[in-house]
């Protein structure tokens, strides 16, 4: 049932407006609105009850395990929340003088120095607000870099094969061509390939590593060296930072600039689809063409950059400075982690998954990569359960659900067939992993034994499998009224 | 150990099982000399009760200032429930709802959320939310560039009226995609822009123009005229609207004879605290001509197995992890537990809720007004109709009289003297239905010793 489907022509929530509806009639009828819109009338506690009770039809981090591939659904510690919440930093205006902002611009300048220190970058900007656009940062700068030499002719982004789809989607956005580097089946670049395509129209190389098949990639300093001595940048998603945090830095492995998820590797809730960060870090020689804005410390006090500190600057990312809430309450975790908690997050991510795929292994499962050690995710292929039972990964991950598990990423890498990206974060204790490998192992008999059983699932959540070719043929994407019933 | 729940057995158990001797063993493929030292600008750990004292401390170096200042970012009441419910571990610990049968709270939300922006827009469609008001201008341009097939000139209209850093952001996004953003100056009498000065800048083909409503300065744009002499010209509007001022305003759905082809801004208002700057959320909503261009997630209603309603992310043919470099735009992730929030704070208010505190705000900005401009040395700049904000002239440096401000707790307003220099010491005035009439009184008293 709908909110709408509650409302009742004149209920409200009376307390939660000013008592009298002022006067506005010095503004000429010609500007009014017509037509009161059509908002759903309810009370509170009907607004209340729905929205709980809607609530309770979510998988999340805080009911369920949430292998979710490339996703990293850690724990979000509900310090960070409370603190990120105080009235102190909810109540400030982003334009308030900064000689009243002192607290906060102390976080964020903290932040930025902590986030250049674990990932090796000379300099971080918080502006961007997700990984999309830490991306479009990224390669924006990369394109002002050169354009700032006089280097005119570089048009192309290099992407592996197994990239996000994001990686593509960002260099077209800036204006570049894309050229698809293809991967090797032992999960590392094919680095015979790269040779051929970098040359004087090569901008940069957008690389993820570990890698989307959750591998390390080993030839990192070989493609460093490649795409450098053709003059172009590399560029570190840090989609997968949660594999290497604190272990290995993407600037000691020679990334000239990176974004880094604070919605994923350090424990911002992901809010049924964000609102998440997207800090950009770089080298030295990028340091002109941050976004803005950034926070600098003089002597004790901290203050904006704006562009008359950097006038290269690739611009603003947003009206103001970015996700700051979201900024803060990943400011919280890393300094509740602490530097010796850093390299624990890596540690036990990667023994979380190598303790799984291992699991898997034994449970009879085909790794799509199996002679090398998993980073923080691994990839299951049900390739042959599909050929032989015509039971596909869509519907082991149907099933799943059933079992109380969300479902790991599938389809992707879309190099895999028939594939499950299981990450399961430092978080989850042994008895959920071992809980889930059960789970495979039982749906894999169901499948021998009855596959329809399978391919029917799910059965025990509010709905059935939803017709998604519906869905986009007969386009219902507002509620319009009773009579569209 | 903080957040790994591991013992000491169980990591012993686990090892054997991968059949590594210990964990470092798991990194032996990173090459051992690129492996980092111990990090040296990251402190030790904290517990929870050393990282709430250093929080609160920090907090509390934020005096509680009393703010009449806006410029994109407004103080409105919030009901306690929306908050409580939003941070539910249910919504704010989920992922992006790709399984949709595990994911149904989330995206039935969505789907009444979209409901309610095309409400209160007068349009066909809302996607599930851009970044910001200034990241969902700039893609609505991307969108009007792709959706204009009849114009070929990838040109832009754009007053000066728009919020400055809203013009920058779109600048800075759209500017590898070879769109020329033409800027149109406004009326220094009335501080709105003209039917002709839109003419003037006009030339052979335009593809689009953006008018915000009410625009940076409070002032009400001519929306009516500037939309129908678009659209007789083949020429798409972009409406930038506080969603609030909606409530009383007409929809930019209603412009003119036909409507706005695009309407986007900041949710802001609508339930998301000022919170330093973010998050936020934008909208972005549009004709049904144009769906098919626009950016970001969009839920849909559909059927399950047993015919039973349900809810899916629909029309993903047009995003990156389907369409890869030709997606309609790069974002991935959106604003979700912000458009939780502002779908809750919609319900509890209501139409006539919204009605009252737009009201208000707009009769607490005129009483303002009015005391303010009475003052010795402060001028109205524009005889124009506004919502909730003005421009005031200053005889003193608009900084030094905001310094001064500040100094007695009160947030007096945005300097305009760096992004219009041509107002001279001009500042941008703001009261919510937060302010009362003793602050409003307050603010005028305070303002008349510092011009005195």
């Amino acid at each position: 049932m709908l909110i709408f489907e509650h409302s009742k022509t004149g209920r409200n929530g009376a307390p939660q407006s000013p008592k009298q509806k002022a006067n506005v009639d010095d503004i000429p009828a010609s500007f009014l609105r017509k037509d009161r819109a059509a908002l759903p009338e309810v009370s509170e506690m009907q607004a209340v009850r729905h929205y709980t009770q809607l609530s309770q039809k979510n998988f999340s981090i805080d009911t369920h395990f949430y292998p979710l591939g490339s996703c990293t659904m850690k724990y979000n510690p509900r310090a960070c929340n409370t603190l990120a919440m105080l009235p102190g930093f909810l109540s400030r205006h982003p334009m308030a003088p900064e000689a009243q902002s002192q607290g906060f611009l102390a976080c964020m300048y903290e932040l930025q120095s902590m986030l250049s220190d674990v990932t090796g970058m000379a300099a971080f900007s918080l502006a961007p607000m997700a990984g999309a656009q830490g991306e479009f940062a990224g390669v924006a700068m990369i394109e002002a870099y050169h354009k700032s030499r006089g280097d005119d002719g570089r048009k192309e982004i290099l992407v592996p094969s197994a990239a996000h789809g994001t990686n593509p989607a960002t260099a077209t956005m800036c204006g570049f061509s894309v050229r698809e580097i293809p991967t090797l089946d032992n999960g590392d670049v094919d680095l015979e390939a790269l040779k051929v395509a970098v040359g004087p129209e090569t901008a940069g190389l957008m690389l993820t590593n570990p890698s989307t098949l959750g591998v390390f990639e080993r030839q990192i300093e070989t493609i460093a060296k490649v795409v450098h001595e053709a003059g172009g940048l590399l560029y570190y998603d840090g989609a997968n930072l949660n594999a290497i945090l604190g272990k290995i830095r993407p600037g000691d492995m020679g990334f000239d600039v990176i974004h880094s998820n604070l919605h994923k590797t350090f424990s911002t809730p992901h809010g049924g689809g964000g609102p998440g960060a997207g800090a950009v870090g770089v080298a030295e020689r990028l340091k002109p063409f941050l976004p803005l804005p950034v926070v600098t410390k003089e002597g004790e006090n901290y203050r904006w950059l704006t562009e008359k500190d950097l006038p290269q600057s690739i611009g603003r990312l947003s009206a103001f400075m970015g996700n700051a809430g979201v900024l803060l309450r990943a400011y919280i975790y890393m300094r509740m982690l602490g530097r010796e908690g850093m390299v624990r997050v890596a540690e036990f991510a990667t023994l979380n998954a190598n303790y799984m795929m291992a699991e898997a292994k034994r449970r009879g499962f085909e790794l799509a990569i199996p002679d090398r050690r998993a980073s923080h995710e691994f990839i299951i292929t049900l390739k042959n359960e599909a050929r032989d039972l015509h039971v596909t990964a869509m519907d082991f991950a149907k099933r799943l659900l059933d079992l109380g598990y969300h479902a790991p990423t599938t389809y992707f890498p879309l190099l895999v067939p028939e594939c499950l990206l299981i990450e399961p974060t430092e978080t989850e204790a042994k008895e959920a992993l071992d809980g889930f490998m059960d789970a495979m192992q039982q749906i894999r008999e169901e499948a021998e034994a009855d596959p329809d059983l399978v391919k029917g699932a799910p059965y025990t959540l509010p709905v059935k499998r939803l017709d998604e070719v519906r869905a986009a043929r007969q386009l219902d994407l507002a509620w319009k009224g009773n009579e569209v019933e | 150990m903080p957040f790994i729940p591991h013992t000491e057995q169980e990591i012993a158990e686990m090892l054997q099982a991968i059949g590594a001797d210990d964990i470092s063993a798991l990194f032996e493929e990173i090459p051992s000399h690129l492996l980092a030292n111990e990090l040296t600008g990251v402190p030790e750990g904290m517990t929870e009760m050393e990282i709430s004292r250093l929080m609160h401390a920090r907090a509390a170096q934020h005096p509680q200032s009393v703010c009449f200042l806006g410029a994109g970012a407004y103080e409105h009441h919030i009901p306690a429930a929306v908050w409580e419910i939003t941070t539910r571990g249910e919504y704010y610990s989920a992922y992006t709802p790709y399984q949709a049968e595990a994911s149904q709270g989330t995206l039935q939300l969505v789907y009444e959320f979209q409901s309610m922006m095309t409400a209160l827009t007068g349009m066909d469609v809302s996607n599930a939310s851009m970044y910001d008001g200034a990241t969902a201008l700039a893609e609505a341009v991307l969108m009007a560039v792709r959706g204009n097939r009849k114009s070929k000139s990838r040109k832009i209209l754009m007053p000066t009226t728009v919020h400055p850093t809203y013009r920058k952001t779109t600048r800075t996004i759209v500017q590898g995609q070879h769109i020329e953003l033409c800027e149109v100056d406004y009326d220094p009498a009335t501080g709105v822009t003209s039917l002709e000065a839109f003419k003037e800048k006009a030339g052979d083909d335009i593809t689009a123009i953006v008018i915000q409503q009410p625009n940076f300065f409070g002032n009400l744009e001519a929306v009516d005229e500037i939309t129908d002499w678009a659209h007789e010209n083949n020429i798409l509007v972009i409406a930038v609207a506080n969603p609030l001022s909606l409530a009383i305003l007409e929809a930019p759905g209603n412009w003119g004879s036909a409507g706005v082809d695009i309407a986007c801004g900041d949710g802001q208002p609508l339930g998301a605290p000022m919170s330093a700057g973010g998050p936020y959320y934008g909208y972005l909503c549009c004709t049904q001509t144009l769906v098919r261009q626009m950016p970001g997630r969009i839920v849909g209603r559909t059927l399950d197995q047993d015919d039973k309603e349900g809810f899916v992310l629909t029309l993903q043919a047009r995003e990156q992890h389907i369409r890869r470099s030709k997606a309609t735009s790069n974002i991935c992730t959106n604003q979700g537990l912000v458009v939780t929030a502002s779908t809750i704070h919609m319900s509890i208010l209501g139409a006539s809720g919204l009605e009252k505190a737009a009201a208000a705000c707009h009769a607490n900005t005129m009483a303002l007004v009015k005391q303010l401009s009475q003052i010795e040395g402060v001028d109205c700049a524009f005889e124009s109709n506004y919502f909730h904000e003005a421009v005031l002239k200053i005889n003193k440096p608009a900084v030094e009289v905001l310094v001064a401000l500040a100094e007695k707790n009160i947030l007096g307003g945005y300097d305009l003297s760096e992004a219009y220099p041509e107002l001279g010491s001009a500042i941008l005035v703001c009261a919510t239905e937060m302010r009362t009439d003793e602050e409003i009184s307050a603010y005028a008293n305070a303002l008349a010793e510092v011009c005195a």
